[in-house]
């Protein structure tokens, strides 16, 4: 019998461009551990930033070393968010929903890096486990503590922009929004009076999932968008104190942001919309 | 040289700064970029001045340790520092009394550099030396404020009118405010301001981060997460310290600003 004291352990992913990443950015992850932390079901473990790869083609995108690297940076003196370069090192552009599973995977998969499964024998070379993610069947494990619900949540972490791009058409596909909130869940942050809720509630799917959309609500207005950020840059205006100090000594290093990198993909379709807009005619 | 022909000009913010916060500090960077590209000016130094303990502000901290996490947060700025005079005078300053003692003091400073200067011969002078200390040129000091403070000039009693006009006359205003508020509005509701309104400095904040050190507080008391809203090292000291408790904000809960005490004129200096 399940102790209803326990904790179901979540692990937080955030996708997105982080072109560059910003204090905004990070504020999330710790905007989400508390707000999880204060409903006393949930224990977050880990936070994952997963920066999109090239592939993407999106304007102004410039090449995924250096996000990468200015992530790292930035989660440096973190003890809980890294940054997984998995997504950026795929040649082709990857549905959000791929990484999730992906993540979902390496947390199931015995890994003597992974510090949940320590206590976990491997399994033996050729096994496969079950792949399919099933909260309602936890995976027997051994020697976790009592307080720890079996099966880990990989959910995907976003601001109100991302959730409400579900209904930009040729963005997503409807089977992976199913997926990912059905299976995975979503936490989303938005700030006071936004219109994620009533988003929410237009949608169907969306509306009978809601249970696990976790809307958390951002007390300071926080404006911190890259595209600000890069717009400051081109302006030669300062962008201390909005994003890590280690990140904007890293982009004036490498003088990463002017007219010409933000000229990059100008007029190139996204990468999602090409792909579905081409499935469709298929 | 375009440079030559520069105000040399010194931005003061007084505050509680309780605790100080990353938005402070962006309010110093835009006003410098906004000074900057007005072409007049060059911004020679930041000046942050936490206010006295005096002040009887609902949850004010000492200034102990207001100052110390205010110099771990500007321990990475070249431009900007934390001056503890305000706080160390006996009782609570007046703000007008804060620019005119940090003016003076870099009038004297400018001084003793012009005799050193003239003391060295024609070879040993730098550039930056030249640049700097040019005869003709005054540097100039200005209060660096939110749009909200220039509401406070309305509240009764808090301000002397006669302050207010040597703030906006002798000194001046950098005023910064957010997108969608509108500092112009109280300029033109007052007479007095809208008479020196060449000397009051409007920058528009467009990335908006209004992170106020009140709902920090609140959120350490409760034990959440401000984490890239305050620096790391502010963050320890805090931790280290057990600065901010349900029982420091209670501190001077029910006493009167000490402003408020002192003028016990009602007259309203902004009814014009």
């Amino acid at each position: 019998m399940e102790d209803p004291d326990r904790k179901t352990e979540v692990v937080l992913l955030a996708c997105g461009s982080f072109n560059p990443i910003t204090n905004m950015h990070l504020r999330l992850f710790e905007l989400a551990k508390d707000y999880l932390h204060e409903t006393g079901k949930y224990k977050v473990i880990k936070g994952i930033i997963s920066p999109v790869g090239d592939a993407y083609q999106k304007k102004g995108l410039i090449s995924a070393n250096h996000r990468v690297t200015m992530a790292k940076l930035a989660t440096k003196n973190s003890d809980w968010v890294e940054v997984d370069d998995w997504e950026s090192s795929q040649s082709e552009w990857l549905e959000t929903l791929k990484v999730l599973r992906y993540h979902h995977q390496k947390l199931l998969s015995p890994d003597p890096t992974n510090s949940l499964q320590n206590a976990i024998p491997l399994t033996k070379p050729g096994r496969k486990r079950k792949q399919e993610p099933n909260r309602h069947d936890p995976v027997k494990k051994k020697n976790q503590g009592p307080d720890i619900k079996s099966v880990p949540q990989v959910k995907l972490l976003c601001g109100s922009d991302i959730l409400e791009s579900f209904g930009i058409p040729n963005l997503w596909k409807l089977e992976d929004i199913t997926e990912i909130v059905e299976n995975h869940g979503v936490v989303c942050i938005s700030r006071a009076g936004n219109s994620v809720q009533k988003f929410i509630y237009e949608s169907d799917i969306l509306w009978r999932h809601k249970n696990n959309i976790h809307l958390v609500e951002e007390w300071i207005t926080n404006d911190i968008s890259s595209t600000k950020i890069r717009r400051a840059l081109r302006r030669g205006q300062s962008i201390r104190y909005l994003v890590p100090d280690v990140v904007r000594a890293y982009i004036e290093k490498n003088n990463l942001y002017g007219p010409e990198s933000e000229d990059r993909n100008a007029g190139v379709v996204l990468a999602p919309l090409q792909k579905y807009a081409s499935d469709s005619k298929n | 040289h375009r440079m030559k022909s520069r105000i040399p000009l010194i931005l003061v913010a007084c505050g509680s700064f309780n605790p100080i916060t990353n938005m402070h500090m962006r309010l110093f960077e835009l006003a410098r970029d906004h000074l900057h590209q007005t072409g007049q000016y060059q911004v020679i130094e930041g000046i942050m001045s936490p206010v006295n303990d005096d002040y009887g502000k609902k949850g004010l901290v000492s200034a102990r340790h207001r100052i110390a996490m205010a110099k771990l947060a500007l321990k990475t700025s070249d431009w900007i520092r934390v001056d503890p005079w305000e706080s160390e005078q006996k009782t609570w300053t007046e703000t007008v009394k804060v620019l005119r003692h940090h003016y003076s003091e870099s009038l004297g400073l400018l001084q003793s550099k012009r005799e050193l200067m003239q003391n060295k011969q024609p070879i040993e002078r730098s550039t930056e030396d030249s640049l700097s200390y040019q005869h003709s040129v005054l540097p100039e000091l200005k209060l660096l404020c939110g749009a909200d403070f220039l509401q406070t000039f309305k509240t009764p009693n808090l301000w002397k009118e006669e302050h207010i006009k040597e703030i906006v006359e002798k000194f001046g205003l950098v005023c910064v405010s957010r997108a969608g508020s509108d500092p112009a509005q109280y300029i033109n509701e007052s007479d007095l301001l809208t008479k020196f309104q060449h000397n009051i400095f409007l920058v528009k904040e467009w990335i908006r981060n209004e992170i106020s050190a009140t709902q920090i507080r609140y959120a350490l008391c409760k034990g959440l997460s401000v984490k890239y809203l305050i620096p790391d090292s502010v963050i320890s000291y805090i931790a280290h310290h057990n600065i901010y408790t349900e029982e420091s904000e209670q501190k001077n809960e029910g006493d009167l600003l000490q402003p408020l005490k002192l003028h016990n004129t009602t007259v309203n200096p902004l009814n014009d």
